[in-house]
């Protein structure tokens, strides 16, 4: 009666995890506490914007003409300056791929760290967390961070607090600033170099591949490849509004590689032709789903209809404990105001707020689930969709 | 810290001598407040807790001596004298102040008025990693009469052609028409790079300007640039196409050598991280060539051009005219202050300014006018369309219509004055007098000036009788 009982809600209670809050923005409750945080962190609140579609009413949607800057200060004070460049990079999109944005996170948190002074009767480990709580909510203000950036932040807290309180302040500074370039170089240039590895051992001569969108990882395996001598051929397949396509054609192109652009309404047309699709990932998820660019579920969908094998490449950096079954629940909204376009002067959606039957809906992610993967190609190896919690649960003995 | 704020202030005013005559143009009341007080104004609003301002020493004696310049800014001013005679241009100064300067700089003018977003020209400074991010804004045309001038407004001005890209934020060239022999003159290399450009030619530049800390160190070792508006600006903007800067640059080679060996280091290494992020983020600010982000150009200039709002800058007469109208929109003051004694019987307008310890008296009509501090204005007086400054004395049954009076003057009794300019400390006496139109009197140190009929003239310092 007595203890059974007790061990039973214990459980039960580290078990149940707290949604997080960029998922609930439809619960007053939960955006009154964010204000709060936000208010006592002095970092101002973004508002929504637009109509919000019912099914995603419950995700944030921001304008890109409404930056966060505008409710700041010049200078600003209380957020360091590359933190807030960092932040108009990612709102602006000059910053974008799930490998950019934590490569240049991470050279943000450099600058903060060489600039920091541990203020009298504080510890740098303590302090310097506290420091960057507040960097790190206005960073998810201007773009809901990545998992990829979650994962590399949850490393460098580990790092701060890791540091001995008899630690010199000069010292802790440079051992965590060759922390971070440590785990730059192993998690996302090495790993880089060995997914390369891995994946052109599947390519063969003649082969027709497909990609979609811009995948840096996807860009540079193509390119280490074609550097190998395979002779090969590739399909870009691009889709609106980000047509994000466009630049990795560009950089295919420019290294020599033979490329054919389509849209992604052309898919099952060119299928027939394709021997190979290649796929990069924003982040793979504990249950095997993985979570890409949107779209990305439609070509690996199609592709298993034409029997044709759909590899994706991930560095094990970007595994995330979540689990999701569909694009709903969790997801990203982009600015509506990117879905309209001006063709010959006339831009047919001017108005669309006007109309109030009209949402306008411009998702970022959608999962696709691991029956319509056939391989995952990460630094450990080459693994089946299924094996990513194994892979985690390795992670989490090493750590 | 992240920028600095520099405020130029030492101007002469050279193209308003008639009313930079007595008073220096910093000082100048604009709906009452120094001319200084409008930009000050702007930085404080937006955040900034210090600003350095250079000024001359006769500016920074009024300012701590005379009662009635007061600034009322909560901020922390480092006031840094030049001598007035020195002839320094804007990056003159700049150079000047060198040691002070150990970030990247805000540069503002003191005779820029508006409500601009800042943040949107500090956004592209930040975003982009620019060198330069400036404010321009659309001219308008300034529809009130200007005194002492004959008919139409002279186009004295030349032209500045601006070139910006098809998203009208990247500034791709800038010229002024007095540089230009014949024509437009555009080098092929902007054109392979940009083959869309839109040229402006109806823009105000703001004099705001955003500069990278290497340019001011550039500086320190150019000292044949001496403007930063009709020098600096377009040596940048011409910069950015270059073959030289697109490899080891000119500007960044003096900033890495004049850090220390250590930090050399830690640069070179976070320019790798950069390089990274670059070649992994899928952006690029233009298509349709093979090139890379910014073409791989590393200086790039932005400019960020205000369709609508107040963006003026008071440097002639016509401006100050049409600034005074404005100002008011500008600040949440009462129009009239609260210590100016009224008089129940005269009717001022709903778009007049009183000013402090004014004094107003019975049947007097004030209409779109501003009347400055200290000023007595005697019974009958009808004042339209007119600038009043402080200290002013306005005897009984003048009219006076759209015109300028400088602080101390005394209007006599009976003056009716249209569309004149009234000098500082000059006295119009004359009973039923009429100042014919477009009439300029400066005068200085009170020297009494009998007026008869004129027509379009200008009398100058202490004449006694102004003839036809």
């Amino acid at each position: 009666r007595g203890v059974p009982y007790q061990t039973v809600t214990l459980i039960h209670q580290s078990m149940v995890k707290r949604l997080p809050e960029h998922v609930q923005v439809d619960d007053p409750a939960v955006v009154k506490r964010l204000a709060k945080k936000l208010e006592r962190q002095q970092i101002p609140l973004r508002s929504d914007y637009g109509y919000k579609v019912s099914l995603f009413s419950h995700l944030h949607q921001y304008s890109r003409k409404a930056p966060l800057t505008q409710l700041l200060s010049i200078p600003s004070t209380v957020i360091h300056p590359s933190i807030v460049r960092l932040g108009l990079q990612y709102s602006q999109g000059i910053v974008a791929g799930s490998n950019a944005r934590s490569v240049a996170l991470l050279h943000a948190f450099k600058q903060v760290i060489r600039d920091y002074t541990t203020p009298p009767n504080e510890e740098l480990s303590r302090d310097l967390v506290n420091k960057l709580k507040p960097y790190i909510s206005f960073l998810n203000q201007c773009r809901p961070l990545s998992a990829s950036m979650g994962n590399a932040i949850k490393y460098i807290k580990k790092e701060i607090s890791n540091i001995p309180s008899q630690c010199k302040e000069e010292e802790a500074k440079t051992k965590l600033l060759t922390c971070i370039d440590r785990y730059i170089e192993e998690k996302i240039v090495l790993a880089a170099k060995a997914i390369s590895k891995y994946a052109i051992e599947k390519i063969s001569d003649g082969d027709v591949i497909l990609v979609y969108g811009y995948s840096s990882l996807v860009n540079n395996i193509l390119c280490e490849a074609f550097e190998k001598s395979r002779k090969f051929r590739v399909i870009v397949v691009d889709s609106r509004p980000r047509l994000e396509g466009r630049e990795a054609l560009r950089r295919l192109v420019q290294r020599g590689i033979s490329c054919t652009y389509v849209l992604i309404s052309a898919l099952s047309y060119i299928l027939p032709e394709v021997s190979k699709v290649f796929l990069g990932a924003h982040a793979l998820l504990a249950n095997g789903y993985v979570m890409s660019r949107v779209g990305t579920s439609q070509i690996a969908l199609v592709a298993r209809t034409y029997n044709v094998p759909v590899l994706v490449c991930c560095e094990t950096y970007k595994f995330c404990e979540r689990v999701q079954t569909d694009s709903f629940v969790s997801n990203e909204l982009d600015d509506p105001d990117d879905l309209m376009v001006t063709r010959k002067g006339k831009t047919q959606l001017e108005n669309w707020q006007d109309v109030s039957s009209l949402g306008l809906l411009n998702l970022v992610y959608d999962v696709t689930p691991p029956d319509f993967v056939d391989l995952v190609i990460t630094d450990l190896g080459m693994i089946p969709c299924t094996s990513v919690p194994v892979v985690l649960r390795v992670k989490n003995l090493d750590q | 810290m992240e920028l600095q704020a520099v405020l130029m202030a030492a101007g002469g005013g050279s193209r308003m001598m008639d009313l930079t005559y007595n008073t220096p143009k910093p000082l100048l009341p604009v709906g009452n407040k120094p001319l200084i007080w409008y930009p000050l104004n702007l930085l404080e609003r937006v955040g900034f807790e210090e600003v350095i301002v250079i000024t001359t020493k006769e500016v920074q004696k009024m300012i701590s001596t005379d009662p009635k310049v007061k600034l009322d800014v909560k901020m922390k001013l480092d006031l840094v004298c030049i001598q007035e005679d020195a002839d320094m241009g804007t990056a003159d100064a700049l150079r000047h102040i060198q040691q002070k300067v150990k970030t990247d700089v805000l540069v503002v003018s003191c005779d820029l008025i508006t409500d601009a977003a800042l943040h949107e020209v500090v956004d592209l400074f930040r975003a982009h990693n620019a060198t330069l991010s400036m404010l321009m804004s659309k001219a308008h045309e300034f529809t009130e009469t200007v005194p002492g001038q004959k008919g139409k407004k002279k186009t004295g001005e030349q032209r500045d052609f601006v070139g910006v890209d098809g998203t009208g934020k990247r500034l791709l060239f800038m010229a002024n028409e007095a540089d230009l022999d014949e024509g437009v003159v555009i080098r092929k290399s902007i054109m392979r790079k940009h083959p869309r450009m839109h040229i402006k030619t109806g823009l105000v530049d703001a004099h705001l300007y955003c500069l990278k800390k290497s340019v001011v160190d550039f500086l320190a070792d150019n000292k044949s640039i001496s403007s930063i508006r009709g020098e600096l600006v377009p040596y940048l903007v011409r910069k950015q196409f270059s073959k030289s800067t697109n490899s080891p640059k000119v500007i960044d080679e003096t900033h890495q050598n004049l850090k220390k060996n250590d930090k050399i280091q830690i640069s070179s290494r976070d320019e790798e991280l950069l390089h990274l992020t670059q070649e992994r983020s899928c952006w690029n600010d233009h298509r349709g060539d093979m090139s890379d982000a910014y073409h791989g150009g590393r200086l790039r200039c932005y400019v960020h051009i205000m369709d609508e709002g107040i963006c003026y800058r008071v440097n002639t007469l016509a401006a100050y005219i049409e600034a005074n109208r404005l100002a008011p929109k500008l600040f949440d003051e009462p129009a009239v202050h609260p210590s100016a004694v009224v008089s129940e019987r005269c009717l001022i307008g709903a778009d007049s300014i009183i000013g402090a310890s004014c004094q107003i008296s019975d049947k007097t009509s004030i209409k779109r006018s501003t009347i400055g501090v200290s000023t007595t204005v005697r019974e009958k007086v009808k004042v339209t369309n007119s600038i009043i400054m402080h200290g002013v004395t306005i005897e009984e049954g003048c009219n006076i219509q759209g015109s300028v009076i400088c602080s101390n003057a005394v209007i006599g009794r009976g003056a009716d004055i249209k569309y004149c300019l009234v000098g500082s400390h000059s006295t119009a006496r004359e009973h039923n007098s009429k100042i014919a139109p477009e009439k300029r009197l400066t005068e200085c140190h009170r020297a009494e000036v009998n007026i008869t009929y004129h027509y379009k003239s200008i009398t100058y310092n202490n004449c006694h009788k102004v003839s036809k």
